[in-house]
């Protein structure tokens, strides 16, 4: 395979290697190295099996600018979710933009921003975090990310630290001349006890091609409480590598909500480790993609400890020539007993070409358990497209309704109300889009 | 004139022959009930008129109020009056019946020229029509049919003609699966949507139902055609002959 994304990446790190402490000098270094070794992953490693990256690895990318020229705030405000107060922190390109952020009152003890400051600032509270989650060797992609992000979201949560309004991040890509690669970097740390609500909100300006590959850490303290939105909703010609690592101490609770509504190429990798007595996981995912897009998700639970629950839900339209991976492994360890755990994947395909592979995978080792998964592929039912037409429901709008009832079930999870409705509304909209792309 | 015209009707469904040569006709305020064997094509005579996109017109004319129906869509279909209560109404997870039966109505009115209704007054206007088939209100909170049992199904089909107001209503075995009391509880609500403007076509296997919707005319459709028309005692007929007289080729005496 042509190799010339990594020949880019590894001159672009030796000429310009983004700063930092002594630590981070040394994460980094070995993650180059790393990178350098393996490469782009192709589909002769198990994990890539249905996803190709020679495009992205033939491509000889460009760091993103690194400054926001002409953005002002009215661009970032069309940008958000209106709708309610919370604040709202940009990143350009990965790096923090305090004056096209609104912190608005912060809870007692909540930092919010730039990780490279706090790196320098409070290596305390970030270096026994940072890259653990996100180890270097056997990922390739995530190591890219780790050896070259400039900078990235630092949220901190004290112990006990009760936030109600969501913590937006917003990852804006902004194009430059060419193809060109920027690497978001995100870390939640939260403390025994504290709870939040974290959007990341993976957004472009212009169509141009981009790549953006982006890692997220989440540690949970014992009995701390995270509910997570990752929405994807950047441009058409974007390719996206999302790695998330999460780990749970005991009793802590866990909800990821995974939107993706498209892009050339999507790849979400997850894994998350219930690494304490009675941790809680649920991943919910939706995902759209038409035309000749193509998107993956492919998680990991580990229960580590025992009484844990997991429950994993992702649901999935194509339309067009898509191509849709689903691959989702619950792995349950010897010592685990007591774990129940609960995995469903269901697609609808909408046109003779769209494609699905669906693997759940349930790998136990221990013998209390209760685990069960199952994955659906169908089409939109006919009978009920006939029964709402015969009401008088246009063709267009029957096969939307029917859509977004599929999806209720994932986005019903959001318990944000105006955060449920937003992303309810760009949902439709984006399913509407399918359609009338396939009409 | 009448509203509804049906000239030798040939119509196929899953690669056969099911209507061979059917006419009928239905006068505005007309209720007409069709009878027949099971399999005799009495819902696939019910989903030509809806339009059902699995079963093709192959020759004959179909006219509703001197249009051509088989060019159009469903939907379109209902908005000019036409009203199809399924056999088998379909669940649809993940919608309520509210949602469902205002965005049904909406798009029927604005066709009429009519101003559509807010949340407000369309559930005014769904309580009112409820008690008319006395229909628990919980019921418009959940997804359309979603776990009903049989009865509240077709409840629900009666509740969705009392709103839409169509010009004809197609009855498809409405009757089936209902217990006594559900049963007076339906007739009495098709009975109330009774008008001269309003036309039925009331498709049953039972006398029964026909004790408390009084039809104007019988038909008995079997092979897929009318083989015979009468009035409202020619379903006592049927009731006590059955319908081996058809292979006989002779009619009930
Ligand atoms: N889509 C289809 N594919 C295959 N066969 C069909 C289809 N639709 C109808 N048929 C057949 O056409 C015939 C008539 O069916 P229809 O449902 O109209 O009968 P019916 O008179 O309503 O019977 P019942 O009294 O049992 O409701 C049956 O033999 C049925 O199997
Ligand atoms: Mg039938």
């Amino acid at each position: 395979m042509s190799d010339d994304a990594r020949e880019a990446f590894v001159a672009s790190f030796e000429v310009a290697a983004p700063d930092g402490p002594a630590w981070l000098q040394a994460l980094r270094k070995e993650a180059i190295s790393a990178f350098a070794a393996e490469g782009f992953p192709t589909p002769r490693s198990e994990a890539w099996r249905y996803t190709n990256l020679a495009p992205i690895a033939r491509t000889a990318w460009t760091t993103a600018p690194a400054t926001a020229v002409a953005l002002d705030r009215a661009a970032i405000e069309r940008l958000s979710f209106p709708v309610f107060a919370c604040s709202v922190f940009v990143f350009v390109n990965g790096r923090f933009e305090p004056a096209l952020s609104t912190p608005r009152a912060l809870a007692g003890g909540l930092e919010v921003g730039s990780l490279a400051a706090a790196s320098i600032e409070r290596p305390a509270l970030v270096e026994p975090y940072l890259g653990r989650l996100a180890r270097s060797e056997g990922a390739p992609v995530a190591a890219l990310n780790t050896a070259l992000f400039a900078d990235g979201a630092f949220v901190h949560l004290p112990a006990n630290t009760v936030v109600d309004a969501p913590i937006h991040i917003v990852h804006l890509a902004l194009p430059g001349g060419g193809p060109t690669a920027s690497h978001p970097r995100t870390l939640v740390v939260a403390e025994h006890g504290s709870r939040a609500t974290v959007i990341e909100d993976f957004v472009s300006l212009g169509e141009a091609r981009m790549l953006t590959n982006s890692v997220t850490e989440v540690f949970l303290g014992d009995a701390a409480s995270i509910e997570h939105v990752s929405l994807q909703r950047e441009g058409a010609d974007a390719a996206h590598l999302a790695a998330l690592r999460v780990r749970q101490s005991r009793d802590s609770r866990y909800t990821g909500h995974g939107i993706s509504l498209g892009g050339t190429l999507t790849r979400n990798e997850i894994v998350a480790v219930l690494d304490g007595i009675g941790a809680e996981c649920e991943l919910n995912g939706f995902y759209v993609a038409s035309g000749k897009e193509h998107v993956d998700n492919h998680t990991t639970i580990d229960h580590a400890s025992p009484h844990g629950t997991s429950r994993e839900t992702y649901k999935g339209v194509l339309d067009g020539e898509a191509r849709g991976v689903f691959s989702g492994r619950v792995i349950v360890r010897p010592d685990a007993q007591k774990t129940s755990a609960q995995q469903t994947n269901k697609n609808l395909l909408l046109s003779r070409d769209a494609e699905v592979d669906s693997r759940p995978q349930l790998e136990i080792l221990a013998d209390d358990v209760k685990c069960s998964h199952g994955s659906t592929i169908g089409q939109l039912d006919e009978d009920a497209l006939f029964y709402l037409r015969s009401r008088g429901i246009e063709s267009v709008a029957a096969q939307a309704l029917l859509m977004r009832a599929f999806a209720t079930e994932i986005t019903g999870r959001i318990s944000i109300a105006p955060l449920r409705e937003r992303i309810d509304e760009l949902l439709l909209a984006r399913l509407a889009r399918a359609r009338a792309e396939a009409a | 004139m009448s509203l509804l015209e049906i000239e030798d009707l040939h119509a196929r469904a899953g690669g056969s022959e099911i209507l061979k040569g059917l006419s009928l006709g239905v006068r505005p305020g007309e209720v007409h009930a069709v009878m027949g064997p099971n399999g005799s094509g009495k819902s696939t005579l019910a989903n030509v008129l809806a339009g059902r996109p699995s079963v093709e017109v192959t020759s004959g004319k179909v006219l509703f109020g001197g249009r051509n129906l088989v060019e159009m869509a469903p939907e379109e279909r209902a908005r000019e009056g036409i009203f199809l209560a399924f056999q088998y109404p379909v669940e649809i997870p993940g919608v309520t019946n509210l949602y469902f039966l205002k965005a049904a109505l909406n798009a029927i009115r604005k066709h009429r020229g009519e101003a559509e209704l807010d949340a407000m007054d369309f559930l005014k206007l769904a309580r009112e029509k409820m008690k008319l088939v006395e229909m628990d209100e919980k019921m418009m909170g959940r997804a359309v049919n979603e776990g009903f049992s049989g009865g509240e199904k077709k409840r629900n089909e009666v509740l969705q003609m009392a709103i839409l107001e169509p010009r004809l209503a197609v009855l498809d075995e409405t009757d089936s699966g209902l217990d006594i009391d559900a049963l007076k509880i339906v007739s009495k609500g098709v009975n109330s949507l009774r008008s001269p403007e309003r036309s039925m076509i009331v498709i049953t296997h039972y006398q029964r139902l026909l004790d408390y919707i009084v039809p104007d005319f019988v038909h008995v459709l079997a092979g897929g055609r009318i083989v015979r028309s009468g009035g409202k005692e020619l379903a006592s007929e049927l009731e006590e002959q059955g319908y081996a007289w058809i292979e006989k080729g002779a009619a009930p005496r």
